[in-house]
């Protein structure tokens, strides 16, 4: 039935030959501007990494900066104090923020526009003006721990990139989807263990990376609300890159992290397959 | 709706006075309804006229404002969805799209606790789950029902929609509810597949005996499956009755125009069995009615014959329209446009007589032929309703505060094109050609519906200003045992 359908073979073509060109002009040229800036900022720049990590001081293949990674036990247990300070704080984000976005969804409150927007708001602000501010409001509260002031200034820092996907994908949900549930049987918490929680794992995944990823690197919020204890991957890079011998070093130590970081992404994006049509940020 | 002892015994679901507002916008309006054990009952009715917020309640997704929805016998108004034994087949499906077809119908089975028929020590009896063996074999059978017995494995985003439908339905029988809601669930099928499925619906209704209440807007399919339809509109019941019963002997004259085609009159009862109108005298099989009462009536485009030489009525051929088994034509007689259907084509211009015979004829009571409103008497000469000040005759002495009733007739009031020429401004909401004049419903500003009867024709949605001549007003003080029951 559907062949009979099908439209001849001429217009088709014509009308792909139309599509491909605007004007005269190659629809493929309109991705110029991207691709040169991609190429400059990305491509570029990881070439270089890619090129001092592999290199000596004296510009020859070698790999001795690796083995000064793996020869430093001491260095290893900075990097895995960095996953777990990020595991966390990305934990931490997720059981602070879905109960919120679930409120915030299925409230039938009038202003929930402006609640949401005074929980995203904080994104637009810089986040070393926020971190800042944050060792201030730790010094009131007199909290003394290095460790426990880093990781509720990630938390702090970071919380909107976890509130903002997994709102997205709850208020996008089928809302009959919930109440086909209950009126199959289930209590409104089998309700959120059995469909609402599955269904809004591509929201999870994307605000999982968007907090992990960017935590496990950094070294802004280490060095300013933690002291010499709080010595985060993030900080050694740092350090490494400040004095100028240290380039090779660094962009070996950077090359460790982005292999750790891709890998984990893949995990994530394994998870979500198959739950695509709801829609995440990643 | 009287039903007898032994009947009610029978109500597997009863709606008592109930009543739902949102947001101060009544969507079901003190609705009464019984439905029986084992019945297909269908509401019936244009979007927005509150079945779906019915069906909501029923399912338990809405709590009613106010009344109580018994379920054999049981007050169920407050209990949760989750723990009524009702199950619902959803407009839009609502599949689970991370479960393949098999665990989108386990899911309801999964949940369910039977009792293993042993009690606990203190006398309680004693529930399981069902086993992994029990669920394959409950949803392979139901998978078997709705003939998708090979798509246990399938994803339910693949399918498409006739199947989705399936799948929707098999989900919600597997629980072996009491009742089943279904919720438009043929709307997003084409014109063919929807034929079948009705079919099939009405075939799985005999099947399993579950009671089935269905809510569409569509009233071919409600005629074809139901045992029972309720035809409503504006959040109220406008008819319960089999599907024949509704169609030969609609209840008023929105009933009428809403059940397939009909030509709808407005008429004079000059005796038992002998009714006026287009200016001729009609034998029919009403009785009961005041000498000249107004009386709407609705003739079915079948039951109209033309004869070339002999009638009751000569009429002019407008237009004609082949429609496969039979011809559909336009006649204009007495200034009415009759709607005939005949199996003889009648060229457009012949001229034609038309006859109708007595059974052919149903008489409406009119539901209302006055508009009444409770006002305030302002000063001597002025009543305030509906938000604005009139002019009247005060003939009764009625003092300025005085509470009143005031009535206009439908005939009485005066529509303008210029809202500023009238009292107060309005919206028309309904026009209804009666015949010989249209029936207009308008809503005014305060919130209030006025009906007028006008020969001219007002389009939905136009702005119009009312206006009543002083001497049509009829103001009478509010006594005190007077019921409350005006159009407020």
């Amino acid at each position: 039935m559907t062949e009979k359908l099908v439209t001849p073979d001429a217009p088709k073509s014509l009308k792909t030959n139309k599509a491909k060109r605007i004007r005269g002009i190659k629809r493929s040229t309109f991705s110029m501007p991207y691709l040169a800036l991609s190429i400059i900022f990305v491509i570029v720049p990881l070439f270089i990494m890619l090129y001092y990590a592999f290199t000596d001081l004296d510009g020859n293949f070698s790999l001795a900066n690796f083995a000064h990674f793996f020869s430093r036990p001491n260095i290893m247990a900075v990097m895995g104090k960095s996953f777990l300070v990020a595991l966390i704080t990305t934990v931490v984000c997720f059981l602070l923020a879905y109960p919120l976005a679930l409120a915030l969804t299925f409230t039938s409150l009038n202003r929930k526009f402006i609640l949401v927007m005074l929980f995203i708001l904080p994104m637009w602000i810089n986040s070393l003006l926020r971190t800042y501010a944050m060792k201030i409001v730790l010094h009131i509260l007199d909290v003394t721990n290095a460790w426990t002031a880093v990781t509720v200034g990630m938390v702090y820092d970071f919380f909107p990139f976890m509130l903002m996907p997994l709102y997205t994908v709850l208020s996008g949900m089928d809302r009959s989807l919930v109440e086909a549930s209950q009126d199959l049987g289930a209590s409104p918490v089998k309700s959120l263990f059995k469909v609402v929680l599955p269904l809004s794992l591509p929201g999870i995944v994307s605000g999982v990376l968007m907090v992990f990823m960017p935590t496990v690197s950094t070294f802004a919020i280490s060095d300013i609300l933690g002291d010499t204890s709080t010595y985060l991957f993030g900080n050694v890079i740092d350090q490494w890159f400040r004095n100028s011998g240290g380039w090779h070093i660094g962009s070996a130590y950077s090359f460790i992290l982005l292999i750790l970081i891709a890998a984990t992404v893949l995990i994530a994006n394994k998870i979500t397959k198959g739950h695509t049509e709801v829609g995440g940020v990643l | 709706m009287a039903v007898t002892a032994r009947e009610k015994f029978d109500n597997i679901i009863e709606i008592k006075n109930v009543t739902k507002v949102f947001d101060g916008i009544t969507a079901v309006d003190d609705v009464n309804l019984a439905v029986k054990r084992g019945e297909f009952v269908t509401l019936l009715g244009p979007s927005g006229c509150g079945k779906t917020t019915l069906l909501r309640m029923i399912a338990g997704f809405e709590m009613p404002t106010s009344g109580t929805i018994m379920l054999e016998k049981q007050d169920v108004t407050a209990v949760p969805p989750h723990l009524r034994p009702i199950n619902t087949v959803f407009q839009k499906y609502a599949l689970f799209p991370h479960l393949n077809v098999f665990k989108n119908i386990a899911f309801g089975l999964k949940l369910k606790r039977i009792p293993t028929g042993e009690t606990d020590k203190k006398g309680k009896p004693v529930f399981r789950k069902f086993t992994k063996d029990e669920i394959a074999e409950k949803v392979e059978r139901v998978l078997k029902l709705v003939n998708l017995e090979t798509y246990g494995h399938r994803n339910v985003t693949g399918l498409s929609g006739g199947q989705q439908q399936r799948v929707a339905i098999a989900r919600a029988i597997v629980c072996e509810p009491k009742v089943l809601l279904l919720d438009e669930p043929l709307g997003a099928l084409d014109l063919k597949m929807r034929k079948e499925m009705q079919l099939e619906l009405a075939a799985m209704h005999k099947n399993i005996g579950i009671t089935f209440i269905y809510v569409t807007h569509d009233q071919e399919e409600a005629l074809t499956m139901s045992d029972k339809v309720v035809v409503m509109t504006d959040g109220a019941v406008q008819q319960y009755g089999t599907p024949k019963a509704i169609y030969d002997e609609p209840a008023n004259a929105f009933v009428a125009d809403f059940i397939g085609e009909s030509n709808i009159l407005s008429g004079v009862m000059k005796s038992d069995f002998l009714v006026e109108f287009c200016g001729t005298k009609f034998k029919c099989l009403d009785k009961g009615f005041a000498p000249d009462e107004r009386v709407d009536l609705v003739v079915r485009p079948e039951d109209i014959f033309i004869a070339p030489k002999k009638g009751a009525l000569k009429g002019e051929v407008v237009s004609t329209v082949f429609k496969g088994t039979y011809y559909e034509m336009e006649i204009l007689a007495e200034g009415y446009q009759f709607t005939v259907q005949n199996t003889v084509e009648r060229k457009p211009g012949e001229t034609v007589f038309l006859s109708v015979e007595p059974d052919g004829i149903h008489i409406m009571k009119k539901l209302k032929t006055v508009n009444e409103f409770i006002g305030t008497v302002v000063d001597e000469t002025t009543v305030e309703f509906c938000g604005g000040k009139f002019e009247f005759v005060n003939s009764s002495g009625l003092q300025k505060g005085d509470a009143v009733r005031v009535t206009v007739p439908f005939d009485k009031v005066e529509l303008t094109d210029d809202e500023a020429d009238g009292c107060i401004g309005a919206n028309v909401t309904q026009t209804f050609y009666k015949g010989t004049y249209y029936q207009v419903q308008v809503y005014t500003d305060d919130d209030t519906d006025f009906f007028i009867d006008t020969v001219d024709e007002w389009d939905m949605g136009d702005r119009v200003g009312i206006k009543i001549k002083p001497e049509d007003i009829k103001v009478e003080p509010v006594t005190e045992n007077a019921e409350g029951d005006g159009n407020d």
